[in-house]
């Protein structure tokens, strides 16, 4: 009798993973259902090769406010982050972030909008407070992560203080700044994002151009859009930062006036349940409360989690083909060149376009939402695990060609191709939402059904759900990496 | 390199600067218009407006733009605007909100106003007087969630017809987002059916927007009152006595037609807070307002 030797703890995990992403893409509503879609197609090609750069309203205005929002949001939350990062050790301060993080920035943006109106406020703070939350968590896993051993070089009776500037700081300072930069590209990616809903970002612009079908002027504020971030690392130098932050709470109009009355009234009245609010009563209530859950809760949440396990397998498969695009152990470096610019666009093009025009060319369905994740992350992790090739050396001998792909370099990246994922999992969740927006009958469908209706007590309820879900995938994706012993830090690259 | 940054940050600085804030201080008269159709052209439509209630009511008045219905609404009960190009529902969900705001121009037709149900050819539907029992189990888009002619209407209509929600009466109910955009997506196919404002439809097919080989109207619902103008009931306190009135004025005498093509309107006439009762009712039938 042979023996079957035991299944490795990651070929089962990764089983496990993609018999759920199929199981849910049986149930899950994929369609190709348009008619004549190649009309419009036609018309999106043409006007992506003709650019107009004139068509849009004070588009340097959006640009700049574009930045503004993003250099404001991204330095207020490295503060509190890192504040929040110190007191870490508080399961209070833990829980409080796992919370903030777990809502999406368009959803903050949603209720400051209530709060603030549109107000330069509204759009630094839907960058700041879930950028803090996640900020703390990163930070605060560097410091943990640092050398111990200077601290016990310290003579007794050094303050915490400066125990903490003096000791601490000098290790993990390098670490700090290459995770705040890298947020802040992402904070320009949220603020462009945030115009969607309203503020006077790229955005705004971006989406009534594609609403309208104008496809020249969509094409102009993508190119502008890939420049800014394209060029950020050319333009963003340290020395130069408390300039840019001037400029950036300079330009501004917080003239807006905004009342405390209306904060209070968001928070103390328009957040009740409305049958609580108008008196109805206990049992009115629960009868609320179970409309809210059977007609809008549980099938938005089947469709968050069918999408969400579905992008995050195929996001997986994805990385597997794109990584070779960049890695000095496989392509050369003509080749790498064309594979860093199609891996820029893919990531930077936020997920909400790629969903709008697979929606116009396959009608309505799952399968535009499942692409544009896939596509979005794919391209993301594809670069880390791509940039990470770039450590490995091999053999002189080495095979070459697709030998080499298969059994030298693919073995080699799994494991922190893994832990990305996991890592990108709550994130690819997060990321549902704003597809519900586009009609994709996520959670994210319905809370902006509710803030159409201007109903803040069901937008409440269900971004309450919303943020439940994300903290129980963290916690999942986090016994999982433990488990199977995957470092996460290449994210904090 | 230090200098090439300087450079650099100088760069990016200017193009920071190039362009005017505009912030609105608290004496400005500000008044907002739900993005129901051609967004790209509101700052445009609109600040033309502005100028002319400007020049007419002696104050300064500016136009901001908002992106969904419900910011239109919500920005006015902040009192960050206090004057409104509303449709029917956001008219009514505004007025709920702020005590003592009341309609107070609306356009010449639009107690009279009319959605239509347009379907692609290829579903073989055709032009009828009775409502159109074949749009069931087809896809079907909506315009904006918050829209009367697109939304509300419409789903009256579709819910007295067949007793059910929309989403049990067709395979996939979308929402376009504006009236536009409705048109183009069941000219495309991505949806078989949709519900239009028969204005823009008729505009968009008199312009040749529309290849009516491919889409073509199939039934107009019967009329119900839509768009106004609403003030808030704080302006007199905020911009002196009489200047609810004051504006009120200027808007029904507004005889520029390029002006009134921003809306588009022929001319504008009084509205009263009652001429939209039955739109609250039918809200409140379909559970649209609480």
């Amino acid at each position: 009798m042979t023996v079957r030797p035991e299944p490795s703890p990651l070929a089962r995990t990764t089983t496990t993973f993609v018999g759920i992403a199929i199981l849910c893409l049986i149930f899950a509503d994929v369609a190709i259902s348009t008619v004549d879609p190649w009309q419009e197609f036609n018309r999106m090609l043409l006007g992506l090769v003709t650019p107009d750069f004139y068509a849009t309203d004070s588009v340097t205005q959006a640009i700049a406010y574009t930045l503004a929002f993003a250099l404001l949001g991204v330095a207020l939350a490295n503060v509190m982050g890192l504040f929040l990062a110190l007191l870490f050790f508080s399961r209070i301060v833990r829980t409080g972030c796992a919370v903030i993080r777990a809502v999406h920035e368009l959803f903050w943006a949603l209720i400051f909008l209530q709060m603030f109106g549109l107000s330069p406020l509204t759009g630094v703070l839907a960058i700041a407070i879930p950028y803090s939350g996640i900020i703390a968590k990163v930070y605060a896993e560097i410091l943990e992560e640092a050398n111990p051993a200077p601290l016990k070089t310290i003579p007794a009776g050094t303050s915490r203080a400066s125990a903490f500037i003096f000791v601490r700081m000098p290790d993990v300072w390098a670490h700090f700044r290459s995770y705040s930069m890298y947020r802040l590209e992402c904070g320009i990616r949220s603020s462009a994002v945030l115009g969607f809903i309203g503020l006077p970002t790229l955005g705004f612009h971006l989406e009534t151009a594609f609403k309208e079908g104008q496809y020249s002027e969509v094409s102009a504020l993508l190119i502008l859009f890939y420049l800014v971030i394209a060029t950020m690392r050319i333009w963003m130098k340290r020395p130069l930062m408390p300039i840019y932050l001037i400029g950036a709470a300079a330009i501004l109009p917080w003239g807006v006036a905004f009342s405390f009355s209306n904060i209070v009234r968001f928070l103390t009245e328009d957040i009740v349940p409305h049958p609580l609010r108008s008196g109805a009563g206990m049992e009115a209530f629960w009868d609320w409360l179970h409309m809210m859950v059977i007609d809008q809760a549980v099938p938005g949440t089947i469709a968050t989690v069918q999408l969400t396990m579905i992008a995050l397998v195929a996001t997986g498969f994805l990385t597997i083909v794109l990584f070779p695009l960049i890695s000095p152990l496989l392509l050369g470096k003509a080749s790498r060149f064309c594979g860093h610019v199609f891996l820029v666009v893919a990531r930077s093009t936020p997920e909400y376009i790629l969903a709008f025009v697979l929606l116009q060319l396959w009608g309505p369905s799952m399968l535009p939402a499942i692409v544009a994740l896939t596509l979005h992350n794919g391209a993301i992790i594809g670069h880390l695990v791509g940039r990470y090739t770039e450590t490995v050396s091999l053999r002189q001998d080495a095979a070459t060609g697709f030998n080499r792909y298969f059994y030298e370099v693919l073995p080699r990246v799994y494991r922190p191709m893994l832990a990305l994922l996991f890592y990108r999992w709550e994130v690819i969740m997060r990321e549902t939402a704003i597809l519900g927006i586009l009609g994709i009958a996520t959670l994210g469908f319905y809370v902006d059904s509710a803030f159409a209706d201007l109903r803040f007590d069901r937008a409440m309820l269900l971004i309450g759900i919303t943020a439940l879900l994300n903290i129980g995938v963290d916690a999942i994706s986090r016994s999982v990496r433990t488990r199977l012993r995957l470092q996460t830090s290449l994210e904090q690259q | 390199m230090m200098v090439r940054s300087v450079l650099a940050a100088a760069g990016v600085f200017a193009l920071m600067q190039a362009p005017v804030a505009t912030p609105v201080v608290a004496a400005d008269f500000v008044f907002t218009a739900i993005p129901d159709q051609d967004e790209t052209q509101l700052r445009k439509r609109f600040g033309k407006v502005a100028k002319y209630l400007t020049k007419s009511l002696g104050v300064t008045v500016k136009y901001v733009p908002v992106k969904s219905y419900a910011a239109a609404v919500t920005a006015f009960r902040n009192n960050q605007v206090q004057l409104a190009w509303f449709g029917g529902l956001s008219g009514v969900r505004a007025r709920e909100l702020v005590k003592g705001s009341r309609a107070i121009a609306q356009g010449k037709k639009d107690p009279f106003f009319e959605t239509f149900f347009i379907a692609h050819k290829s579903t073989g539907l055709k032009p009828s007087k009775a409502f159109p029992k074949g749009i069931a189990g087809r896809t079907f888009t909506f315009g904006s969630k918050g829209s009367t002619s697109g939304r509300l209407m419409p789903e009256f209509h579709i819910r007295s017809a067949f007793g059910k929600l929309p989403n049990k009466v067709f395979k996939k109910v979308g929402f376009s987002g504006n009236h536009s955009r409705t048109i183009a997506l069941v000219q495309s196919g991505a949806y078989e059916v949709g519900a239009v404002n028969y204005k823009v439809w008729n505009r968009e097919v008199k312009s040749g927007k529309v290849d009516t080989s491919k889409v073509s109207l199939i039934w107009k619902t019967p009329p119900y009152p839509d768009y106004q103008w609403t003030i808030r009931g704080d302006v007199n306190k905020q911009f002196g006595k009489g200047f609810g009135k004051k504006v009120q004025n200027s808007l029904l005498t507004m005889n520029d037609p390029d002006l009134l093509k921003s809306f588009p309107r022929a001319g504008f006439i009084a509205a009263t807070n009652s001429d939209y009762a039955p739109i609250k009712e039918t809200a409140k039938k379909i559970g649209l307002i609480d």
